[in-house]
């Protein structure tokens, strides 16, 4: 690589964002990393001290989130946010594709069905939460729906029951961990078999076969916590689920939408002349063709789940633990209990998440790019 | 084209002038609030006319948004000239303990309001050494509200014990009627802290925020079982509701007691337009009769301020029995100071000011009084912990473990 006179004018037209962007992004990460790592807030008096004493203390704060009695808030945050982004982007992708294909069948209208369904995107969080809290309180909106035809009203309640389903002992949690990698590796051996990689076929089976006596031996020694803990998915969840659905599946459609139209006629024609019902024509042939988008819609919902805070701040406020995510959970440790560490804490996991999700996402399609 | 030059001089001079005085009031108070604190600052100006105030709000009730902003103001090296915050431990526990406020002894005694402020309230709002701030009102919490006109067709008093409302209970449930409706979550706390002072009695109630009473101690767990008993006569949406939806159900007869501070007078006085006594009834929350459970607004004088010397001058009128009585009847609680003239309240407002002269004075830990915001704030989580588990131990072990971790009442 030389310095010629272009590298340098590139160089310098970058640096101004390069610094900001050093400064004011990644440095910040860095500052907050750090004071996770130590005990700023702990003790009130030293928390909002003009030149306050603050300790390195390693991974205390972490140690104590994921195992400390009073941060159960905490686990059950996360567990709200794996239940949240996996009903959400299921949720978004399933309505998405519906609509995109129905769209897709050169109905009249057209143009007007597509604003219709991609309006809800332009509005922000905070409008969509505050329209569908009056929706959905338990005597109104919703509810009263079915009086209209001469029923009763129904009785659930959407962003305040206190039922749990889908209960599980986090005690529990390497095994069903352990449980989930070994199916992946499963997946991945029978793809291989069926491609007859054999090489593959036996990585993935002695990986499966590992994985799956550790699950059953190993796993159940594991002691998280020195108790037992009960978390689950909240049903006041089912309001939140809703309205994130209803204002991101417009989206989702859209880009569906732009897949299938990328589906050149000749295939179908081709598909159909072969005699696939237009069934088969969708399961076989355009689907697989926009399998690309399903994975960029998961990423961009993906992300979105994760940082949830708008929303449920106007929907159920930050108080109501049932709704809790650990983006609100960080607001009132760190604005409220003033503990600047833990708060601190909780952004680097939810930083690590959302990073787990963007990450290798960013690497394949800049490695993609490379390439062409 | 002179006189234009002549008239932008002097505009300038005169800025330049007003510009000497300048007083910056952080508060939460807009809405409902907001004419109560505009009277002060029109009383301000008239009394200093070269200052000018800046009446900086940050909306949301109980200052749950304000406390944010003024955190991150505070760390940024910028402090509001003066900022309100519930009198007691929020204000000690945070800014007072972080070295932050200047010591308002030398106030009390050059305005003389040692003697004429309650005894319970001095000892509230100082530490051994000194006195923080200024309260301009006084809320009550511990207050049962109800329809007179609907507990006679229903055939029932207000109880005076928990005994006596859960005995009532169950035949105001046969009626369908809510015998006690609860909102959102820190409404629930509200709740808790009235059955607490009820349960233990003004003395074991100050000794847990002094950490001489342990929330392991069967006492507390008794507490937890009685707001357990207490529960089961309530509604089921109450995460939905806000402290006025819930206060609406009293009014229109779906339910039949609620336990809210007195600020639901205001509401119902001023918003609701019913009057004390006939549109509404009230009385001590079950088994707090003769004890006040306080909240107070106040001010105190943060270190490093420009305006420091407009700042005192704003204290001596929150202090004084002019500022307040001009304040108190608008936002609807009453005057901290003994000489305020009652005539200028509301009937209810006449009643909580003779029992603030003569009962025992506490404080409330929800809002910010009798405990820091390190352990308010995460009461929260207590209280969900109660609610999701059921178990009076394990919620006394969670405000045990978060009473340590903050080192409560130290």
């Amino acid at each position: 690589m030389k310095l010629n006179r272009d590298r340098i004018t590139a160089l310098l037209m970058l640096l101004p964002s390069l610094i900001l962007l050093g400064i004011f992004v990644y440095g910040f990460i860095g500052q907050t990393a750090y004071t996770s790592l130590t005990d700023w807030g702990r003790d009130p008096a030293q928390a909002l001290a003009l030149h306050p004493e603050i300790r390195f203390t390693g991974f205390e704060t972490y140690k104590e989130l994921f195992t400390g009695l009073i941060d159960v808030r905490f686990r059950q945050d996360l567990v709200n946010t794996f239940f949240f982004t996996l009903f959400f982007i299921a949720g978004c992708l399933g309505l998405g594709l519906g609509l995109a294909i129905l769209l897709d069948q050169n109905i009249v209208g057209e143009g007007i069905f597509r604003t219709i369904f991609l309006f809800p995107m332009a509005l922000s969080f905070i409008v969509t939460g505050t329209v569908w809290r009056w929706l959905l309180q338990p005597r109104g909106g919703i509810n009263v729906l079915p009086t209209l035809v001469g029923l009763e009203p129904l009785e659930f309640r959407w962003l305040t029951s206190r039922r749990q389903i889908l209960q599980f002992n986090w005690q529990d949690l390497p095994f069903f961990t352990g449980l989930l990698i070994a199916i992946i590796l499963l997946w991945f051996m029978v793809t291989a078999i069926r491609k007859s990689k054999w090489r593959r076929v036996g990585v993935a089976g002695f990986s499966f076969l590992l994985v799956t006596v550790w699950t059953f031996t190993g796993a159940r020694q594991v002691e998280l916590l020195p108790y037992p803990e009960i978390h689950g998915f909240n049903l006041a969840f089912m309001g939140i689920i809703l309205a994130a659905v209803w204002q991101m599946s417009g989206y989702t459609m859209a880009l569906y939408l732009a897949g299938l139209r990328g589906v050149s006629e000749g295939l179908r024609e081709a598909a159909r002349v072969d005699g696939a019902s237009e069934w088969q024509v969708y399961r076989l042939v355009i689907l697989p063709l926009v399998q690309p988008i399903t994975l960029s819609a998961m990423i961009i919902l993906g992300h979105i789940s994760l940082k949830i805070f708008d929303l449920i701040f106007a929907m159920a406020g930050a108080d109501n633990a049932t709704t809790d995510v650990p983006a609100l959970l960080m607001y009132l440790t760190t604005f409220r209990a003033n503990q600047f560490a833990k708060g601190a804490a909780i952004a680097m996991v939810l930083l690590i998440m959302v990073a787990a999700v963007i990450i290798p996402y960013l690497w394949s399609s800049l490695r993609s790019e490379v390439k062409q | 084209m002179k006189r234009l030059v002549v008239s932008i001089l002097s505009i300038l001079v005169c800025s330049i002038v007003l510009a000497q005085g300048k007083l910056e009031i952080f508060s939460w108070w807009a809405g409902d609030e907001g004419p109560a604190l505009e009277a002060l600052i029109n009383r301000y100006t008239e009394l200093y006319p070269n200052v000018q105030v800046d009446n900086a709000t940050v909306t949301g009730g109980s200052g749950v948004n304000a406390r944010a902003v003024l955190k991150t103001r505070m760390l940024g090296g910028d402090p509001p000239d003066s900022f309100q915050v519930h009198a007691g431990q929020e204000l000690i526990g945070t800014w007072v303990v972080a070295d932050r406020m200047e010591d308002l002894t030398f106030l009390y005694q050059e305005e003389g309001w040692l003697d004429k402020y309650p005894q319970g309230l001095i000892d509230l709002i100082s530490t051994d050494k000194g006195i923080w701030s200024v309260p301009v009102n006084i809320h009550r919490s511990n207050v049962m509200w109800y329809n007179p006109a609907k507990l006679t067709e229903w055939g029932i008093s207000a109880p005076e014990t928990w005994a006596e409302f859960l005995t009532i209970c169950p035949s105001l449930q046969a009626k369908g009627v809510t015998p006690l409706v609860m909102g959102e979550n820190w409404t629930q706390q509200h709740l808790w802290e009235s059955v607490a002072l009820g349960v233990l009695g003004p003395d074991d109630y100050k000794a847990l925020w002094t950490g001489e009473l342990a929330f392991k101690d069967p006492k507390v767990e008794a507490v937890w079982n009685r707001f357990g008993e207490i529960l089961k006569c309530s509604n089921d949406d109450a995460a939905g509701l806000s402290w006025q939806q819930a206060t609406d159900r009293i009014v229109s007869g779906e339910a039949a007691f609620n336990i809210m501070g007195d600020w639901a007078a205001g509401y119902m006085t001023t918003t609701l337009g019913l009057t004390p006594a006939e549109g509404f009834g009230w009385a001590p929350s079950p088994d707090t009769g003769g004890v006040f459970m306080m909240l107070s607004d106040s001010f105190g004088l943060p270190i490093g301020i420009k305006d420091r010397d407009n700042t005192i001058n704003w204290l001596k009128l929150l202090g004084s029995v002019e500022g307040q009585d001009l304040f108190n009847p608008l936002k609807g609680s009453i005057a901290p100071h003994f000489d305020s003239d009652l005539s200028k309240y509301n009937a209810y407002l006449q009643a909580a000011a003779q029992d603030w002269k003569t009962n025992t004075v506490v404080g409330s830990m929800v809002h910010g009084a009798a405990a820091k915001e390190a352990f308010m704030s995460q009461f929260a989580t207590v209280l969900e912990i109660y609610l999701s588990t059921g178990s009076a131990q394990a919620a006394s072990n969670a405000a045990q473990a978060i009473a340590n971790q903050v080192n409560l009442g130290k």
